[in-house]
This record gives C-alpha cells, structure tokens and sequence, in this order.
C-alpha cells in the first residue's frame, strides 16, 4: 500500500467522521484499489455497508501465535480498523472479540445459526490431529470438532498464514501434535490458503473483500493460493534481480556487497523457489520492509518444503535457469555431422566403390577374349 | 586420327596454355566497374562505443517487421524473444564480444551493399537495390533457392528453414515499408544512446570520420563498410581495443563480390550474340556433314569411318 | 547381327529390377516426407551452407552424369565421326533422364518449386548479370530438347501400334524429324555449353568464401571439360554395362576409339587446371591448405590415372580397363565438381554442414528412380543397338 496514500487520508481527516456517502465512497475506493479490485467494487461495497449487508467472518485461531492477526491490524491508519469491520462483521475473534469463555462460544453458534451457508470462515493456526486432536481444545471440544463443524457451514473457507495452510512452524519435525493445515483436515472442501508467516495481509483482504463483494474467489492454483499473489516466485519479481543475472552476489553479511544492496542468492535466498509477492507488496506499509529489502535473504515463509525444513542458509534450486539477459555470442555455431549420417554416406559411397571394381573386373575377365571385329 | 603420345602431350600443352593466358588475362584486362552510392542514398551509422546493449532495436525491428510480433514464439513456449543470432525470425540483434577486460557490443543486420551480392545472384530480382539504396526482398518472385545466401559475404540473408512449404528470405529491409511512410528505420528511432543513427549516406560517412578526428582515442581508425566489399550503406565504429573481425564482421577486400562474375558473365553473353552465332556455326556445320554425307551415298560410296 | 536399335528383351520384373524400384519408391516416400517437416528437419542444411549434397550431387553432378548426349552429339554431328553413332541414342536417354533427375533435385531442394515455372515466363524480371537465370533457362530448354532427340525412339515403336491414329501421328512426325534433327541437335549441344560452363561461374559469386584453390576465371572452361569427360566416361560405362546385363553387342572396339576424346578432354583440364594454379600463384598453397589440400590432390589424381590407365596401349581392348578408367573419370569429375561446390566453400567457423540420413536416401533413391526408369524405357522402346549375335563368333 501507497504510504503516501495514507498520509494523504490522515491528513485529510475525513476517516474519524465519514459522515456523507462520498467520502465513505472514496475511502471505499481506495480500499478496493489496494487490494486490487476494481473501481465498481467501491460502489458495491458503499452499498451493502448502507444496506446493511456485511457479510458475517467467523475467525478460529487454533495453534498459531498471532501474528496474521497482527499483520492484519498493520494495514492501516488505526481507523481502518474500523472501515474493516465496517464492510464485515466479524462476529468472532479470539484476540479482538469483547466477550470471552462461554459468551463468546454462544455468539460464535449464533453467529453461525444466523448465516448458515453464507459467512466466510477464517482460520488462523494449524490444527493438531494426533491423538484425536487433543492437543488443541477450546471450550471443552477439539479443534478438529470445531472446524470441521463450521466449514459445513460456511459460504467460503479462507486458511491465512502458513500455519493454517499447510501447517506451519507447529508441523515442523518432530510434528509431535501432528499438527497439520486447514486444506489437509478437510477434504473435499475448497480452502483459500493465504500462505506466509505471517502472510501478507493485503492478500487476505483482496481475497475477503472479492468475496464480500462479489460473491467470487479469486483463480486458485493447485494448492488453493491466490494466483494474485502466489503465481510467481519472488525470483521472477525481485528488485535485486538485475544483480542475479549480472552474478553480483553478497559473499558475507556486512561486506562491500551487501551495503550495495547485490543479490543474497549465495546466502541461502530461497526467491527462486518461494511462491510469494512479498518483493512487490511490502509490509507494513513501509517501502523495503521485507527481508531481501531489509538485506536479510528471503527463507521461503509459504512454502512448505522450505520454511522450518531446510536451513536459512543453504543456497535454492534454480527452478528455471535460462535468465533472459545472456548475450548471443558473436560466434553461434549451427550445424552439426550426425555419426549416423556419416556411416551412412560412407557405406553408400564403399558400395558404389565395391560395385564399380566388381564390374570392371567381370568386364575385364569377359571382354579381354571376345574377339570382336573392329566395326 | 592417328595420336600418338608426344602430338598430343604438344598439342594440349599449347592448347591449355593459350586458354589460361587468354583466360586470366583478358579478365584481368577488363576492370570491373566500381558501382558508387545512389544520389539519394540513405543508411545507417553504428557506433559501438555508445551502444549499452539494451536490446530496444532488437525488440523494436521485430515488432516493425513481423505481423504478429512473438505469437510464433509463444506458440513455441519459448518464455522470452531471445534469438541466439539472425535467423528467420530475426532480422537484427545485438551480439557481445568478451575477452577479459575488452568488450564491445555489436549490432548485426544487412549491410546494404552499394553493389549487393544477393541482388546479384537472384535470378528473378526478388532482391532489389532500391532507389535510396536499401535492397529490399519480394517474396513473391522468390523461389528459395538460396543462392543470395551463397553469395553474400556477411552471410546475411536466412531462410525459413522450419516451414515446409513456401520457405522464402528474411532480412533487414532498412524498414523501407516505414522510409515510404516517411518514418526512420524502427531500431534507429528507439535507441536510447543513439548508437545507431539513420541519414544520408555522405552525412554518415562524414559524421563518422568526424568522430574519429574530434575523440581518437575513442575509435579505431577506420569506419567499417565505407570501402569492404564495394562499400556498405550501413557503416561501424568501433572501439580502439577490438578489431572488427573479433565482432563477426569478415576481413574483405574493396573489390565487390558481384563484380567479377558479372563482368564475365556478360563478357560471353553480351547481347546473346555469341550463343547466336554459335547456334549458326553448329547449324551449318552439320547441315555441310549431312549434304556430303547424302552425296556418298548417293554415289554409293563407303562412309569413311 | 543388327546395329539398329531395339528392344531389350526378357522380363522387366527381374530381381534386380524390383530392388532399384524398390528404393526408388522409398526415395519417393522420403521426399514426401520431406515436404511434410520442412528442409531445416530434412536435411542438415543452414544459412551457413544453404547448397549441400543436393544442389552439389544431384543437380549438378547429376546434370553432368547427363552429358554423354551432348558429348557424343559433338562427336557424331558436329566431328561428323559416323561410326559412333549407336552410342547416341543411349546416351541421350542418359541425358534425358540424368537431366530429370537433376530437375526433380531442385524441386526437392527450393523453397517454393511451384514458382519456377514463372522464371521463364517472367522476362520483364530477369537479372540479366545472374548466371543462375542462364542455367535455370538453359536446363529447362535442354530437358525439353533431350526428350524431343529421344522421341524418335518411342515413335518408331508407335508407328507399328494398333491404334491407327498413334500409328499415322508417329509416321508423320518421324517425316518431320528427318528434315528438323539438325536444328534439334544444334541446340542440344549449344544449351550444354552454355550452362555446364555456367554452373561453373555461379560459384564464383561467392566471392572471399570461395577458396583461392578453386576460384578462378577459368572455372567455365574447366567445367566444360569435365563434363564433357564425365558425358564420354559414362556413355562408356553405360555401353559397358548394357553389353553385360542386356545382352548387347560389345562395342569395346568403338569404346576403344571414344576413349582417345577422353584422353583429349583430360588432358586439357589438366593442363588448364594446373598452369592456372601456377600462374595465380597457388602452388605454396596446393599444399598447406589443410583438408583442402587433401581433397585437392585426390581431385588431380583422379583426372591423371584414368588418362594415364587410357594412354596403355595394349590394355584398350580390355573392356573392364576401359570402365575402369571411364569410372574413375566420372568420379574424378564430380569429386571436381564437390570441391567447387562443397570443399571450397567456406562460410565460416560457426558453420558445419553434413548431409543427413534422410538427405542421403532422397539421393540414392533418385538414382535408383532414374535407374528403374532407364531399364523400363530400354525394355519397352528401341533405344539399344546392337543385339549381340548368336554364341559362334565370326572370325
């Protein structure tokens, strides 16, 4: 997001007291372009706030450490927040939620009774599945019990983080919980995960906010991510790219390299295998405020066969090695002698050779005692 | 004909020697014509030392120039337009030479000959030296017998070798479908540095020697094109450190390639008049073998062997 | 015994027979195939080496294979040397389809074989100072002159058919072949000189790529010699072959007397070819030039053992020596034309050229097309002479 943007609506004032429908138009549109919508979301989303349409998000965290919550709440001037929950009603948050124990446990089967088939489940944290999942439990009933029992009812499943999507930092090894991602415990439903640790929170909201409005989900790739966000690796889209391809590469944090900003892939960068945006959708709302930008290479946060698997430091696969920037050389060879063509051409000329002795041999031995008149 | 070992050791002997000295001589003798520039002649100047190889020209000439600009390569599932040298594809690209601490970019496309040799070859004129002095390629009189590709000295011309049927020519034009629309050649006008400039023959090669005279440690000494092969229309600069047979382009000699073949080609056939006579002389002769071949037998005599 | 010409007789489906067709209809497929996948997969041509074993061995060793009826037109009309005169028909039927095949080559090779045919009909577009118009014309003209000099064989064959409107048209047009066969011939000895020669100087347009050991003004003339040789050494190979496997009388005597035009033609190209490397200043060169000296020298000896094999005096009689040396003068005459072509070609490091597997078997199997046509044609019409007498020899 556009710090200046921000600054700009700080400075406007308008968010403390949206008090007409233009102004709550504008911020609106400025919500929809950041999350990469399209200008008519603005207007739909302006009108079923008037309506009174939000759509319901029930929110279960389950071992998870915050953090996409936190990341979430860094979207923003504190009055989002409110603008947030203005467009949805979050009618059950652990962390943000006033009522808590029972009461909160009562809202959440209200809230689920109320908008039964329609209201987007969101799942935070991985869930534990050894032991018939005791090693999660919230008001007396296993995780395992209570998402499943809300994704039967829910309009649209939404998993964000790492943890929720594949299991995160709870499944690395040993996995003594058997803790595993939303997707993996409930088959045969589709579940947007929203990988990252923590994820990004503008690829949440683009998600939430498309289905809020439009009833849609963005195009998925084969693990539910947000083609969006996760259709290329950070390697394809990395500011540091140029210095890739030019073999500029820190050799040592703290060396000459390093301070000029060279390509991190020789420590242990995972860019060419991490499916992510973070390089073009940073954090915090702060230009660079993401690990390569920060000079630390990145460790492959949403994908699982890298993070907490394979150390920081131990260089990525090169999934497509044909850099776009190699310079055809001033001799290009063309043109090859195929081994088989040349045994070819080789027996074809000895059998003519054979063929041309055979026969004047055999014409010698005939002709030589003809006796042929001179004509 | 009764031939002996010594008359006919003689008799060729002579025989060889006054063709060969006669041969040689008399195309020694006659000097090929040296062709000059049109009067309108345009064409282009690229400095080596200003390009930063950016490529731009190589991306621009292919969407000037091809109808559907990298459909083909998508077609193929090649992720970028990157060709590895000219092909028929390709009608410019910008090659590097590395050796240590030398480089030079260089740019490579049809050098536009003041007396071409592809022109020379095609036997239909599919390949023509226009006016201002492009030689440009009409693909409906081509037969794709590739003997332009035999004669250029550049090695210039491609062929579709990937099509099976109608493969034709493919080669810079000097964007003369754009010179018609009074625009400039596409990598011409979409180079940043202007490496590459486009006007008119005289002003290129004055501008070129210019360059040398004002910054000489820049260039080397010498402008490629204004004299190899006949002259060029499209005329190098290059750096002091790199010769130019290092860049691909060849080490030729001042004489035009086509002259030669066509000063003999039209010293026998002149006006068709030796094939003329020659057809006389063999009319007439057999026609004298036969009437006196009629008349012994008329007389009924025995043909001599 | 007959000197007129006849029909071979026996069976056509002989064993040999269904082998050459057999490869011929394969070539056939081969070429079909080439046309469905393009030259670039065909064959391991490029921009480098645009011209390879087809334009070199199948055009132009091919068209020079189809030189014995101009050889022996010169001969027999032009020296008035009647007595050769069976050689001729034969080898106008060598010519003929030599010279078929050479333009079935170019419509493998080019591009667009379906546009030549507007090269002759499009004067208004003809560059004059190309060699290649001259040969393109001149071979078209000549293909069409060979087939006419051929004619009279089919029409004596047809003017004794049943069908009377064959019979009538044959007659007639024999009348008419009497009076024009001068004009025929002249030409038919005119187009070769003309366009073998140029074969020759369409090579030298490659300039700086064309090597110092071949390129030379000479080229023409060295060119019209050699096929010249290569029309004498295949008439004799043919004649040969034919006494051998058709039952035809053995013209080894006339041979005999043929082979002293070889000994002539020969020795000029020698001569011409070697005082032109001295006087160019080439002989530090025949040497150190690598490869090219390699294939140089073989291309000298092969020009130098078939005339020295036919200055023996007593082995001339020998009808294997003289096909022996009448084989290694059409060898060494295409090796002559390889090096011109190929060898002293030399487009630059980056480039290499060989002939693929499928390139090699569209080759072979047009040599077999023309084999197979060539046994057909001599089975079915009066082109051979001299039917050999019964096994007692007249003494």
């Amino acid at each position: 997001m556009d710090p200046n943007l921000w600054t700009a609506l700080a400075e406007k004032s308008l968010l403390d007291h949206p008090t007409d429908r233009r102004s709550f138009l504008k911020i609106c549109s400025i919500v929809a372009a950041a999350v990469g919508l399209p200008a008519a979301a603005a207007e739909e989303m302006a009108d079923a706030v008037a309506q009174g349409r939000r759509p319901s998000v029930i929110w279960l965290s389950f071992q998870e450490c915050t953090g996409c919550t936190e990341s979430l709440l860094r979207t923003s001037h504190p009055a989002l927040d409110e603008l947030i929950l203005d467009l949805i009603s979050l009618d059950y948050h652990e962390a943000l939620m006033v009522p808590s124990g029972n009461l909160a446990e009562e809202a959440r089967m209200k809230a689920m009774d109320d908008n039964d088939g329609a209201f987007i489940l969101v799942v935070e944290g991985a869930i534990p599945t050894k032991d018939d999942g005791i090693y999660c439990k919230v008001g007396g009933r296993t995780a395992l019990d209570i998402v499943r029992e809300a994704a039967d009812r829910a309009g649209a499943i939404i998993a964000i983080g790492s943890c929720a999507s594949w299991g995160g930092i709870p499944s690395a090894d040993p996995n003594p919980t058997g803790a595993r991602g939303a997707p993996a415990v409930l088959e045969g439903k589709t579940v947007v995960t929203i990988p990252g640790c923590p994820a990004n929170p503008y690829n949440f909201l683009g998600t939430a906010l498309q289905y809020a409005t439009f009833g849609t989900l963005p195009a998925l790739d084969e693990k539910g991510r947000p083609m969006f966000a996760y259709g290329r690796t950070i390697h394809e889209h990395c500011p540091r790219r140029a210095h890739f391809d030019a073999g500029r590469f820190v050799q040592q944090f703290g060396d000459e390299g390093h301070r000029l900003g060279y390509c991190l892939y020789k420590m242990g960068c995972k860019g060419p295998q991490t499916h992510a945006n973070c390089s073009v959708q940073h954090f915090g709302e702060t230009v660079d405020a993401w690990p390569i930008g920060l000079g630390h290479p990145c460790f492959g946060c949403t994908e699982q066969a890298l993070a907490f698997r394979v150390p920081l430091h131990t260089t990525a696969v090169i999934e497509r090695p044909m850099p776009p920037d190699t310079y055809p050389p001033i001799v290009a060879e063309k043109g090859e002698v195929s081994p088989w063509a040349t045994g070819v051409a080789g027996a074809v000329v000895g059998a003519a050779a054979t063929a041309g002795l055979m026969a004047s041999r055999k014409l010698a031995r005939e002709g030589v005692d003809d006796g042929e008149k001179e004509e | 004909m009764d031939l002996d070992r010594r008359s006919l050791l003689k008799g060729v002997a002579s025989a060889g020697a006054a063709a060969v000295a006669s041969g040689l001589g008399a195309t020694e003798a006659v000097a090929a014509e040296r062709r000059q520039a049109p009067a309108d002649a345009v064409g282009m100047l690229y400095d080596a030392t200003r390009c930063i190889g950016c490529k731009t020209c190589v991306v621009a000439c292919h969407e000037a120039n091809f109808p559907n600009p990298f459909e083909e390569e998508e077609e193929r599932g090649d992720m970028y337009f990157d060709p590895v040298d000219l092909d028929d594809r390709c009608r410019n690209i910008i090659k590097l030479f590395k050796d240590g601490e030398r480089r030079s970019y260089v740019k490579r496309q049809c050098m536009h000959c003041i007396d071409p040799a592809c022109a020379g070859a095609c036997m239909i004129g599919a390949l023509q030296k226009r006016e201002h002095g492009a030689v440009t390629y009409d693909p409906s009189r081509c037969i794709g017998c590739r003997y332009c590709e035999v004669a250029c000295p550049f090695n210039i011309p491609r062929f579709e070798w990937t099509k099976p049927f109608s493969s034709k020519i493919v080669k810079c034009e000097l964007c003369s479908h754009r010179l018609a629309e009074g625009k400039i050649p596409a990598c011409c006008e979409v180079c940043p540095t202007s490496a590459v400039i486009f006007g008119r023959y005289p002003d290129l090669v004055e501008e070129a020697h210019r360059r040398i005279a004002e910054t000489p440690g820049r260039y080397r000494d010498h402008v490629y094109g204004e004299h190899e092969a006949g002259g060029t229309q499209v005329l190098y600069l290059g750096p002091p450190h790199v010769e130019f047979t290092e860049l691909g382009l060849p080490a030729l000699s001042d004489d035009s390639v086509a002259a030669k073949p066509r000063t003999l080609q039209h010293g026998i056939y002149q006006g068709f008049l030796t094939p003329v006579a020659l057809y006389g002389i063999l009319g007439a002769v057999m026609w004298r073998n036969r009437r006196s071949a009629k008349k012994d037998q008329a007389g009924g005599q025995e043909e001599t062997p | 015994m007959s000197t007129a010409a006849a029909r071979v007789e026996g069976p056509l489906w002989t064993r040999a027979f269904k082998i050459v067709f057999a490869i011929a209809v394969f070539g056939l497929a081969v070429m079909a195939w080439r046309f469905a996948v393009g030259l670039g997969a065909a064959t391991g041509l490029n921009d480098g080496y645009p011209w390879g074993l087809w334009i070199t061995f199948d055009v132009v060793c091919g068209t020079a294979f189809g030189c014995g009826g101009y050889a022996v037109a010169i001969l027999v009309y032009i020296l008035n040397k009647g007595k050769y005169h069976p050689l001729v028909r034969p080898a106008i039927l060598t010519s003929a389809l030599g010279y078929t095949m050479g333009g079935l080559a170019v419509a493998v090779d080019v591009g667009r074989p379906w546009l030549v045919w507007k090269v002759p009909f499009s004067p208004t577009r003809w560059n004059l100072s190309s060699a290649q118009l001259e040969v393109a014309l001149c071979i078209m003209a000549y293909m069409i002159v060979l087939w006419i000099e051929l004619a009279p064989a089919f029409l004596e064959r047809w003017k004794d058919s049943d069908r009377p409107g064959l019979a009538r048209f044959s007659e007639r047009s024999l009348g008419f072949f009497e009076k024009a066969l001068i004009w025929i011939i002249a030409l038919g000895v005119l187009l070769p000189t003309m366009h073998q020669s140029s074969l020759g100087t369409m090579m030298l347009l490659a300039g700086p790529k064309l090597s110092a050991l071949w390129a030379t003004p000479m080229v023409p003339l060295l060119f019209l010699l050699g096929c010249i040789a290569m029309g004498y050494g295949v008439v004799v190979m043919e004649s040969s072959l034919s006494a051998r496997f058709f039952g035809r009388q053995r013209e080894t005597a006339m041979l005999a007397s043929l082979s002293r035009a070889i000994v002539v033609v020969l020795a000029l190209w020698l001569v011409i070819r070697l005082l032109d490397l001295v006087v160019r200043g080439q002989v530090g060169a025949m040497l150190g030039s690598g490869a090219q000296s390699f294939w140089l020298w073989l291309e000298l000896l092969l020009a130098a053992a078939p005339l020295a094999m036919l200055l023996v005096k007593g082995r001339l009689r020998n009808s294997g020596w003289l096909f022996g040396a009448a084989a290694l003068a059409v060898v060494g005459g295409t090796l002559y034309r390889f090096n011109v072509y190929l060898t002293a070609f030399d487009p630059g490091v980056q480039y290499t050229y060989f002939p693929t597997v499928p390139e090699i078997f569209i080759t072979v199997g047009m040599l077999a097309l023309e084999l197979t046509a060539f046994i057909w044609l001599v089975k079915t019409f009066p082109i051979l002479s001299g039917t050999r007498p019964p096994a007692t020899h007249e003494v």
